[in-house]
């Protein structure tokens, strides 16, 4: 089970809500996902309260746990305001903390994300933030009071996969125990499965199913690799051999060089 | 069902005045009430682009808008002389490529134009765009004339509109309900969707048909709207969607978004003048779908979401041949009031 911040979760998939041709689509891809948790971007979807409740009233209705989230914040304090707002609109410490250095790759302005990060988690918020796949930035989170890590695959949107597959095993390597989460840049469910066999704890999607040409069939299809993924890791998956250096005798051919014997 | 009816339409918004035109000249007898004092101060239709355009919504939009919305442009080219049918365009940024090819495969009828065929159609593309899809079936309009003429034209046809009352009046065979987001008291599925616009001018810029400028945060969309009195060009820049009931003022992160964009289409908008700057909010079912909902007497067309020039024909004929023949089409229509 998927353990964050004390809640537990038997899905391993976040579904982001931006993007669906309709709140209805948004539903039934939730839906077929059966992610348990659902993010919201708070920035103008109506951050003023109140002026969005036809969408809080469907957002509500999909029984999820609601992630906030900053999207589109680019300083520490522009997120921490949001985050406070969040927290009040929606009732939950949660947040998914997103500060953006630059708009057209959408990537984690680290300095600005450890900084909010300290001080939400001192104001009593449980911080998923959104982060690069950078060692010492997870550190200085993690010194920062998150209990759960964010790291993107690629830009944001972007489809493209993992972009620093070393890194994010090393990460693994180095945070076993901290619930890590692929957040960003995954467009096909073999890059969730890649992700989830390497033993990360979950994927947060968005794009990839929102803009998919049938984004209901898509989540049931990442619903499925996360599933086979998560499975393999816990198997065990076999390691790839080299086959250019046989092991097995092969008939008639002599599994050591008689040379070399002595 | 034949009539002729005596029929009370609620709302004098695109939907509202299309219902009231197509019923009165198919000789019923018709009144229109709306709250507003004066005509178009206190309704979304104003604030459309309006595009055409129902083969480029199928990007977003399911395959009846597109089936509809044909028919819909069908019955403006016949109703309304100042339509633009001169097609649409849609481009994208060199390095956003792969959103063109997205969106040809999401829609159907676009074809693909290279630089010298672009040139053809809008120069002033050139050479920012060397490629780009057209939909040579499409159609834009001026929203405020064609409101006006509308307006006119239900006159013309012998209806009698009265502004300035909320009430029902009695007496009707059938009520019409097209109070748009106004409905939200008998509707409560219904939501308002944001949408933010900005409207410029410029004697330098010449497109002619609606453009589409595509990216994966801040999509544009431009729509001509003819010379203003200075013999300047006019268009407008559009459109934000964004899940909020408010029609307040543009933010500032919204104009830049679309001015940037703009920027990227022609470079000469830097030199443009802004006339206007503002928000209006669509009325949308959870499914973003139209729908005609019959109770008894009691009809409601609601729901046109970003669709209502382009839909409001087609929804006023079906309802049309609902009063005279009880045919219904199943995609758009609902009985049964539990469903709304
Ligand atoms: C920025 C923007 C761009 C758009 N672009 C396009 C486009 O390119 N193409 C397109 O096809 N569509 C477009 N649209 C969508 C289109 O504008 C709407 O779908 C359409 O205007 C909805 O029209 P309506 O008549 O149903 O509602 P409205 O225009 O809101 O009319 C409803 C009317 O009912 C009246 N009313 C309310 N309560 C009462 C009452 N109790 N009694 C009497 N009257 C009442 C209101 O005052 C109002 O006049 C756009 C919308 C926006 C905001």
């Amino acid at each position: 089970m998927l353990e964050l911040y004390g809640t537990k979760f038997s899905s391993r998939m976040l579904l982001g809500t931006a993007g669906y041709a309709s709140p209805d689509l948004l539903r039934q891809a939730v839906e077929a996902s059966g992610a348990e948790i659902v993010t919201v971007s708070l920035r103008r979807e109506s951050a003023r309260a109140k002026t969005g409740q036809g969408f809080w009233g469907l957002i509500e209705e999909l029984g999820r746990r609601v992630l906030p989230n900053t999207a589109g914040c680019h300083t520490a304090k522009e997120a921490i305001t949001t985050a406070q707002m969040a927290r009040e609109l929606f009732g939950t410490n949660w947040i998914k903390l997103e500060v953006i250095a630059n708009d057209d790759t959408l990537q984690p302005e680290v300095f600005g994300l450890v900084e909010a990060a300290a001080e939400l988690n001192a104001d009593g918020f449980d911080v998923l933030p959104y982060t690069t796949e950078d060692l010492s930035v997870a550190e200085r989170l993690a010194a920062a009071g998150c209990e759960v890590l964010m790291p993107w695959g690629s830009p944001i949107g972007s489809a493209r996969g993992l972009a620093n597959k070393t890194a994010l095993k090393t990460l693994r390597a180095y945070f076993p125990d901290t619930p890590l989460i692929v957040d960003a840049g995954l467009g096909a469910p073999s890059h969730a499965a890649e992700v989830m066999e390497m033993g990360y704890d979950g994927v947060l999607l968005n794009t990839a199913v929102a803009k998919a040409g049938n984004p209901v069939t898509m989540a049931r299809g990442f619903a499925r690799a996360i599933e086979g993924g998560r499975l393999a890791y816990e198997a065990g998956i076999v390691e790839p051999r080299d086959m250019a250096t046989p092991s097995t005798p092969i008939a008639g051919t002599p599994f050591f060089k008689i040379d070399n014997a002595s | 069902m034949t009539g002729p009816y005596k029929i009370a339409i609620r709302g004098a918004g695109v939907t509202g005045l299309w219902q009231a035109l197509t019923l009165a000249r198919r000789g019923h007898s018709i009144i229109v009430v709306e709250q507003s004092t004066e005509p178009f101060t206190d309704a979304c239709s104003p604030w459309a682009g309006a595009m055409l355009a129902p083969r480029c919504e199928e990007e977003s939009a399911e395959p009846v808008i597109r089936e509809l919305g044909m028919r819909g442009i069908q019955l403006w080219q016949a109703a309304y002389p100042d339509l633009t049918s001169a097609g649409s365009l849609v481009v994208a940024p060199a390095r956003d490529r792969t959103l063109l090819d997205r969106f040809e495969r999401m829609t159907e009828g676009g074809s693909r134009l290279d630089a010298t065929q672009l040139e053809e159609l809008e120069p002033d593309l050139i050479p920012r765009f060397d490629t780009a899809l057209f939909y040579a079936d499409e159609a834009h309009l001026n929203p405020e004339a064609a409101l006006h003429f509308l307006l006119n034209e239900v006159r013309n046809a012998g209806a009698v509109v009265q502004f300035g009352t909320g009430e029902t009046p009695d007496g009707a065979d059938f009520i019409v309900d097209c109070r748009g987001l106004g409905a939200q008291d008998m509707l409560p599925t219904l939501r308002g969707v944001r949408g933010e616009r900005i409207v410029v001018r410029s004697p330098d810029i010449a497109f002619e048909r609606s453009i589409r400028l595509l990216h994966p945060r801040f999509p544009l969309y431009l729509v001509p709207w003819g010379e203003d009195e200075t013999g300047a060009n006019r268009f407008m820049l559009g459109a934000t969607s964004i899940e909020r009931e408010d029609g307040g003022p543009v933010t500032l992160r919204s104009t830049l978004e679309l001015l940037s964009a703009a920027y990227v289409l022609d470079p000469a908008f830097g030199e443009a003048e802004i006339l206007s700057l503002g928000a209006g909010v669509r009325p949308a079912f959870p499914d973003n779908r139209p729908r005609i909902i019959t109770s008894s007497g009691y009809i409601f067309v609601n729901g046109l979401y970003r669709h209502g020039f382009l839909l409001a024909p087609v929804m006023a004929e079906m309802v049309a041949h609902y009063l005279e023949t009880g045919v219904t089409h199943p995609e758009v229509f609902i009985a049964d009031f539990g469903q709304r």
